[in-house]
Formats: C-alpha cells, sequence, structure tokens
C-alpha cells in the first residue's frame, strides 16, 4: 500500500504503539485486498459486545486503556454497536451476573480510550445521519448497508477490532464500498408485491441477501411503488446483510445512487430475478412451526426506533403478557429515554413486557439466556433474528408485530 | 498419494497445516459455531455437529454479521479455533479477524476450492505467498 507521511510515522511507532499496532493490522487487510492507500474516515463505529469479546477481547482492551492516553485515545468520533449486557434489567432474564461483569469492564475500557457510548445499532436514526459521499468505518451490518444503500455514505463492513484501529488511525484502507466501480449494481430484483409490514420487508431482504453470491454483489430491487419508510428499509437492509453478506443495494428511483436501472448498471443488466408471492409464502414458511408452543417474543434486531416503540406502546396498552411467556424488546439508551418521557416506557413494561436498552438479544449470550430460561420457541417480526438465532438453539418463527403481540398475550402462537 | 498445488490470493496470517474439513456451504463464526464446544451448531449447515478445531476449514464464502472479526481472536485464546480457513471469496470481517487473531486465511483460487481439497486431506496453508499444499487421502 501507499503511505503518505503520517501513515508511515504511524508505521514506525512515531505515534505510539496503539496506533502503529493498528495501522500493521490495517495494512494487512488493505493487502488482502490490493488496496492501494488508504482513505480517511470521518466516524468510526465499534461492533464489541462481550459475547464476541471474551476474556480474551476485553483483556485486549484493558490493555489498551492502561497505555499512555496520548497513545490511546481515539481521533475521530467514535461509538458503539449494542452491548451484551443492560445494567437495568439483567436479574429479570436471569442474564448471568459473570457476563454484566465482563460487560462492566469493556464498557470501563472503551470510555478511557475516548468513545461515546451509543450502544446502538440505529445510530443513523438517532445519533448522526451518514452524507451521500463521506467515508465511515461503521461496525454493523445493518449499519453498513444503511449508510451505503440509503445515504451514498461510503463503509466496508468494519469488524471490531477493525473499527477501533480507524478510530485510533482515522483512516481506512480504500478497497471495497469506498471506490466507484464497486458500487454499481450487479443483478437485478424486479418485486411482484409491495411488502406491507416490517415482517415482510426483512423477509424480502433476506430473501435477496439468499441469493447472493459474494460481497462484492450489489443487488438492483425495482418495482416498489410507494417510498418506504426509515424502519422498512431498516428491516430490509438489516435481513439482506444478514442473510447474505451485501453491503450495498440501490432501490429504483428510491436510494440516491440509483435514479434509473439505467444509471446504476455498469452496462446493460440482464434480466431481472422477479420474486413472487410464492417466493415470499416460502420465505415464511422455513419460520413457521406445526405447532403453537411459545416460549419467547423478541423485538430486536435491529433495535426498536420511536416510531417501532410507540406502535408496540400502543398494542401492549392496558394487555397482560401471559405468565408462561416473555416478551423482550430492545432499544438503544436515547430510545429508553424518550419512550420514558413520552409515556410509551409505561405502556410497554405495563404488560409485563421487558424494554432492555443498549443491547440486541442475539448479541447478549442468546444461548445462555435460553437456556437459564428454558426459551426454545421464539417469535419475532425481525427477519434478521430467525435467521441468526437458529444456531443458538432456538426455533424461530417470523410474523408481524400485531400477531407476535397477540401471541404474547395468548401464550402461545396466534397465526 | 500425492501432492497437489492450489494457488490463492495473497493472504493474511502464519503458516499452518492440519486435516482439512470441507464443505460447500458459507462460514459465519456466529450464527453457525458453538465456540464453546468447538462444533458447528447450526442444524442447517452441511458440517451441523462436526469439530472443527485444529482443522483446515475449506467452506465457500464469507456471509453474516461482524463479530467474527473478535471470535477468531477469541477461539484462538482458547486453543479452540480451527488450524486456518479456506474460503472461495472472504469478507472483510473474516480479513479484518484473521489479522487481528493471526489465524492463517486464503482466498480467491485458480477454481472452486470446496471441490479441489476433501474432507480428511492433509493441507498445508503458507498465506505470504498464498499456496496451499494438499496430501490426498
Amino acid at each position: 500500500m501507499n503511505l503518505n507521511d503520517t501513515e508511515k510515522a504511524m508505521l514506525a511507532g512515531e505515534m505510539g504503539k496503539a496506533r502503529q499496532r493498528a495501522i500493521i493490522q490495517q495494512i494487512q487487510v488493505g493487502d488482502f485486498f490490493d488496496a492501494f492507500d488508504f482513505v480517511p474516515v470521518a466516524q468510526a463505529h465499534i461492533m464489541a459486545d462481550t459475547e464476541s469479546l471474551g476474556e480474551a477481547g476485553v483483556c485486549f482492551l484493558e490493555n489498551l486503556a492502561n497505555e499512555a492516553e496520548v497513545d490511546n485515545q481515539v481521533c475521530i468520533p467514535t461509538i458503539t454497536d449494542p452491548r451484551g449486557a443492560d445494567f437495568n434489567t439483567y436479574k429479570q432474564i436471569n442474564h448471568d451476573p459473570a457476563y454484566v461483569a465482563l460487560e462492566k469492564r469493556a464498557d470501563q475500557a472503551f470510555r478511557a480510550l475516548g468513545v461515546l457510548m451509543t450502544d446502538t445499532c440505529i445510530n443513523y436514526q438517532t445519533v448522526i445521519p451518514p452524507v451521500r459521499g463521506e467515508h465511515l468505518a461503521m461496525g454493523d451490518t445493518g449499519v453498513v448497508i444503511y449508510s451505503n444503500s440509503v445515504f451514498g455514505a461510503r463503509t466496508n463492513y468494519e469488524g471490531g477490532p477493525s473499527a477501533l484501529a480507524a478510530a485510533l488511525t482515522g483512516r481506512t484502507p480504500r478497497y471495497g464500498f469506498h471506490l466507484d466501480e464497486n458500487r454499481h449494481g450487479t443483478r437485478l430484483f424486479q418485486v411482484e408485491e409491495q411488502p406491507k409490514d416490517w415482517s415482510q420487508w426483512g423477509a424480502l431482504g433476506g430473501f435477496i441477501g439468499r441469493e447472493m453470491g459474494s460481497y462484492y454483489e450489489v443487488p438492483v430491487i425495482e418495482g416498489i411503488d410507494v417510498t418506504p419508510s426509515s424502519d422498512d428499509l431498516k428491516h430490509f437492509g438489516a435481513a439482506m446483510a444478514s442473510f447474505g453478506s451485501t453491503a450495498l443495494f440501490h432501490m429504483v428511483a428510491i436510494t440516491p445512487e440509483a435514479p434509473t436501472v439505467e444509471a446504476v448498471f455498469k452496462g446493460t443488466p440482464s434480466a431481472p430475478h422477479v420474486i413472487t408471492n410464492e417466493d415470499m409464502d416460502a420465505f415464511f414458511a422455513t419460520y413457521a412451526m406445526d405447532d403453537d408452543a411459545l416460549d419467547v417474543v423478541v423485538f430486536a434486531a435491529p433495535q426498536l426506533s420511536l416510531y417501532e416503540l410507540e406502535r408496540l406502546a400502543k398494542l401492549l396498552k392496558g394487555q397482560t403478557i401471559h405468565s408462561d411467556v416473555a416478551l423482550l424488546v430492545a432499544t438503544n439508551p436515547e430510545n429508553k429515554r424518550a419512550a420514558e418521557r413520552m409515556g410509551l416506557d409505561d405502556m410497554i413494561s405495563g404488560s409485563g413486557a421487558i424494554l432492555m436498552e443498549g443491547v440486541c438479544f442475539y448479541q447478549m449470550h442468546a444461548r445462555e439466556l435460553g437456556e437459564a430460561n428454558a426459551w426454545t420457541r421464539l417469535m419475532t417480526n425481525s427477519a434478521k433474528l430467525v435467521n441468526i438465532i437458529s444456531g443458538y438453539g432456538y426455533e424461530p418463527v417470523l410474523s408481524d408485530m400485531e400477531r407476535c403481540v397477540q401471541s404474547a398475550i395468548a401464550g402461545k402462537i396466534v397465526r | 498419494m500425492r501432492d497437489l498445488i492450489i494457488k490463492g490470493h495473497l493472504g493474511i496470517g502464519p503458516k499452518a497445516s492440519g486435516e482439512a474439513l470441507v464443505a460447500t456451504d458459507n462460514f459465519s463464526a456466529r450464527y453457525d459455531l458453538d465456540r464453546i464446544k468447538g462444533i458447528f451448531s447450526r442444524p442447517a449447515h452441511k458440517l451441523f455437529e462436526q469439530g472443527y478445531v485444529g482443522k483446515v476449514l475449506v467452506l465457500n464464502i464469507a456471509k453474516g454479521g461482524v463479530a467474527t472479526a473478535w471470535m477468531l481472536h477469541e477461539m484462538a485464546s482458547r486453543g479452540m479455533a480451527p488450524a486456518a480457513l479456506l474460503l472461495n471469496f472472504a469478507n472483510p470481517i473474516i480479513a479484518q479477524g484473521a489479522a487481528f487473531g493471526q489465524v492463517p486465511l486464503i482466498d480467491r483460487f485458480d477454481g472452486d476450492i470446496t471441490t479441489m481439497i476433501k474432507t480428511g486431506d492433509q493441507v498445508e496453508v503458507n498465506p505470504a505467498t498464498g499456496d496451499v499444499i494438499v496430501t490426498q487421502s
């Protein structure tokens, strides 16, 4: 890779050991992807829940936090993805105190590095939205795909150690979606039926993600007649990124880099892959069960926006969750405070549901939570969550928010 | 018995060797693995219930979330990592995780790597050159 004087100084250790280690790691990744040089980034977003960090990762962060402040402070605005435990509600869900203690250590280490603990995967809805053309180091697949696709910003998937390296060096190797040549569409999809709710938007995204063959494939979707909401695109993108390894999509006449089909493809695209109603029915059928047993209903992945919380609060107002079922909701600290101020938290929690902040269900030791609470059958409106959670020993059911709430009240799956 | 040399793109991490564990499926550490037991835990995965510790894992592409970047380091710290990863196409997360955890990784081979190596083959991996030497079983 071509290095400028600042980068050469970092590599030589003139800007401290932490930045030296960070840039060595970044050069290895840059060489792997044939990057010509580095690009400065405006923000970094670090995924570092303790489930993935483990003791080894937390020790790494603590060692970094113990280095001299001149060496270890992040040099660009740096925020965090959901964490591995909610310090307020962990007892209600029998979360192992050892994990909570590990989370406290990680939290303190990050604060010592100058990281802003936003604990969110919906920073684009609650912290600072990206700007078209802005280069970023975003560390959550849902955040990456939304930033690239809906805003036209430029970021690759930056895993925790990589986003932290970018936070320390202020740059990232220029490969992948930082480059114009990788942002063209590669496959065209035609939608036959308009998605009607968040679970259907997620299912559509998941279906397309499953068709993707590599990180560099960029699906283009035509046939969406009504402008989707931010939450619609959130579920759509998060599921696509989860089922595929997809970092960018274009929606014709809706997202900024796709005014027309012609503009977004280099050359003429091949005939569109038509997504039929049968395709969508088959997708939902993958996540349906023959009986109506139910243990836990989860609204998360991504964390809920204020508007999603509002809809949920209206559905739960005056209702009582069945005693055999748990209902968990994950949002970020900003929306939790807002929900408290606006009376939504009372409507949600009053039903017996648990409103968690700064976490997401699959990033908080879901396997151990399932064992501790005897949760196997899980119902959700998140296509992203049903994709992830079967690996943790759950039997996931995908349905819309209304049916999920009705099921939590009835104590069994309502179809 | 004969040796086969397969050429990939320049990789990441130190030299390694081990027995191959091969499938045409994709790979994500968070979605597919029970990292405590060291087995594949996603029922839909072709390697479901098979142990991966110390194996040269040969799979199609990296899929799914960003957690793999930390998880390779965490698995390696407990001696529960695969010996190396050989993929048709890595994504940034796997590459970043390999760089952070120093887990050997090579991708972009002359052909489909999942058909060039069989489970049980003895495999030597040299990321610095992108070479993979296979002693077929």
